[in-house]
């Protein structure tokens, strides 16, 4: 593996309207790793994920990738950039009107001046990678919640990407699927040497893939190490979310005034 | 003053800003839509496809209700017509009505409602389930992809179904007016053809219904593009454009008539 920094990020701020979102964020992420983001839902993750795909602008500092900082690009340079990044969304996102196989194809065509034979032959070893080859002619409809995930995965990895983005892959698949698409995920990022980042919340699974882990919570870094590190770490915050209990760092209430107050037993103060 | 008042004069305000940056906001999109046609253009088997499903998909609402409009107005004309000896003018008095105006309007009423709201709730629906984001990252422009093949199919699909539901009007007058009440069908036929005149009846009408292909597609596309990313925001919006192009069309289409049959 080496350790060549593809994603670089440095003191990353965003903020939504007045709310902030993330708070002075660093990570760095080297060719070839599957990195993991995990974090509480709606700590900052997506959002993490949409400035490294240049979707929106950080408030302060900046997000590089292969030696570029992201907001700063052109749009031109930013779609040229964007060839070489994947992305794969939480449902998959597949074009409902195109069948599986022209899913697959859809980038070579638009980016390609490939031949229809060439692109056939890319497109059927694509679907053969994620073991989908004979569902080529189905329609995005006609798969299930795994199978529509494998076929994004085949399509994000289209061009062959040096980087791609997993939104929550593991959400709502079964324990078959979801260690399809665990294996899968390390298998192609060794294969095709590229890097892998995915935000997620499934603790198990992807600390049996991945090379390192960051933890965001309240849009900053609460923890990262080794997944070795993660599951001996005695940090309050990672304990409770590795071993999901249900409270300690991260309390079970959402922020409000005192119980007795909102069931009006106490007495305001005249 | 009440609050209640103050309250009301602020929503009042509210709204009335909120249209007009959402007109602005439409404004700009349609605008970036007719920038961002090229990929149409050179690719143009992508407007095929979906003049296909704007255009063809349209074609048997367009055809029964040109033939009943044109049956009902060739018995309403021949009732009317015939106390004052002239039911041999109700050819006339079909075609005209249809080719001036019930073609356009209504062929376009018809249209925002069949593929207007296909179009809104199709690209609100990709929206929603982050198909359009995908494209954006996968470096394909989604305006360019996905809204303008669509436009350009509505604006060239309108004025030839009106045409065709004119056809079909002037159809179904016939049947009623000659075949089932026995008006003479050479005075039906000549009738029409001396006063229905091609420059300011036809073209005319021609034009009204490109220009609400226009707004009707360009109402569609917005509203899908716009709206909420949710099941009630796809289904608001679709409920929008259906009303707001149907306004549009009544409102188009008396400024229209009052510059181009005005003094006739």
């Amino acid at each position: 593996m080496s350790s060549e920094t593809l994603v670089e990020i440095s003191d990353l701020n965003f903020s939504y309207n007045t709310r902030r979102i993330l708070n002075g964020v660093n990570m760095s992420m080297n060719r070839g790793q599957v990195i993991a983001i995990m974090g509480g839902s709606g700590s900052g993750k997506t959002t993490l994920l949409k400035l490294i795909g240049g979707e929106i602008t950080p408030s302060s500092g900046y997000v590089k990738v292969s030696g570029q900082v992201i907001h700063e690009l052109s749009r031109d340079a930013l779609f040229a950039m964007r060839r070489k990044m994947g992305m794969l969304f939480q449902f998959g996102a597949l074009f409902t009107d195109l069948s599986v196989f022209d899913n697959v194809a859809f980038q070579m065509r638009e980016h390609t001046n490939l031949p229809e034979s060439m692109i056939r032959d890319l497109v059927l070893m694509k679907l053969h990678a994620v073991g989908l080859r004979g569902a080529h002619h189905l329609m995005p409809a006609e798969l299930s919640g795994g199978m529509a995930r494998r076929v994004a995965l085949a399509r994000s990895i289209a061009l062959d990407p040096m980087l791609i983005m997993f939104d929550e892959p593991f959400t709502g698949l079964d324990p078959i699927s979801l260690s399809v698409i665990g294996s899968l995920i390390r298998r192609l990022t060794d294969a095709l040497e590229m890097t892998s980042v995915i935000v997620t919340h499934d603790v198990q699974e992807s600390l049996s893939i991945v090379d390192y882990v960051y933890f965001i919570a309240d849009g900053v870094i609460a923890a990262h190490g080794t997944p070795d590190d993660v599951r001996a770490s005695k940090a309050p915050f990672v304990h409770q979310f590795v071993h999901g209990e249900t409270d300690g760092p991260v309390p079970f209430h959402y922020p409000a005034q005192t119980y007795l107050k909102d069931l009006q037993l106490e007495k305001t103060v005249a | 003053m009440p609050k209640r008042i103050i309250a009301g004069i602020q929503r009042v305000g509210h709204s009335t800003i909120e249209g007009i940056r959402r007109l602005g906001h439409a404004t700009r999109f349609f605008l970036l839509v007719l920038l961002k046609s090229g990929t149409s253009l050179r690719r143009f088997n992508l407007v095929i496809r979906e003049l296909f499903y704007v255009g063809v998909l349209s074609l048997i609402i367009i055809v029964v209700s040109g033939l009943f409009v044109g049956m009902v107005l060739g018995l309403q004309g021949y009732e009317t017509l015939q106390k004052y000896g002239s039911e041999s003018a109700v050819g006339t008095l079909v075609a005209l009505s249809l080719v001036r105006e019930l073609g356009p309007v209504v062929a376009a009423l018809l249209f925002a409602s069949r593929a207007g709201s296909a179009i809104t709730a199709e690209i609100g629906l990709m929206k929603a389930t982050e198909q359009l984001s995908a494209m954006g990252m996968m470096a394909v422009d989604p305006v360019a992809r996905v809204v303008a093949p669509r436009f350009w199919a509505g604006v060239i699909s309108m004025p030839l179904l009106a045409a065709i539901f004119s056809v079909m009007g002037v159809f179904g007058g016939y049947l009623v007016a000659v075949v089932f009440i026995g008006v003479d069908a050479g005075s039906f036929w000549s009738q029409m053809q001396s006063n229905v005149d091609f420059r300011i009846d036809i073209l005319n009408g021609f034009i009204k219904s490109c220009f609400f292909g226009v707004a009707v597609t360009a109402i569609a596309v917005f509203e899908g593009y716009d709206s909420p990313p949710t099941a009630e925001g796809v289904s608001g919006a679709t409920t929008r454009t259906v009303v707001t192009s149907s306004l549009v069309i009544l409102g188009l289409d008396f400024i229209l008539t009052a510059f181009m049959f005005r003094g006739l």
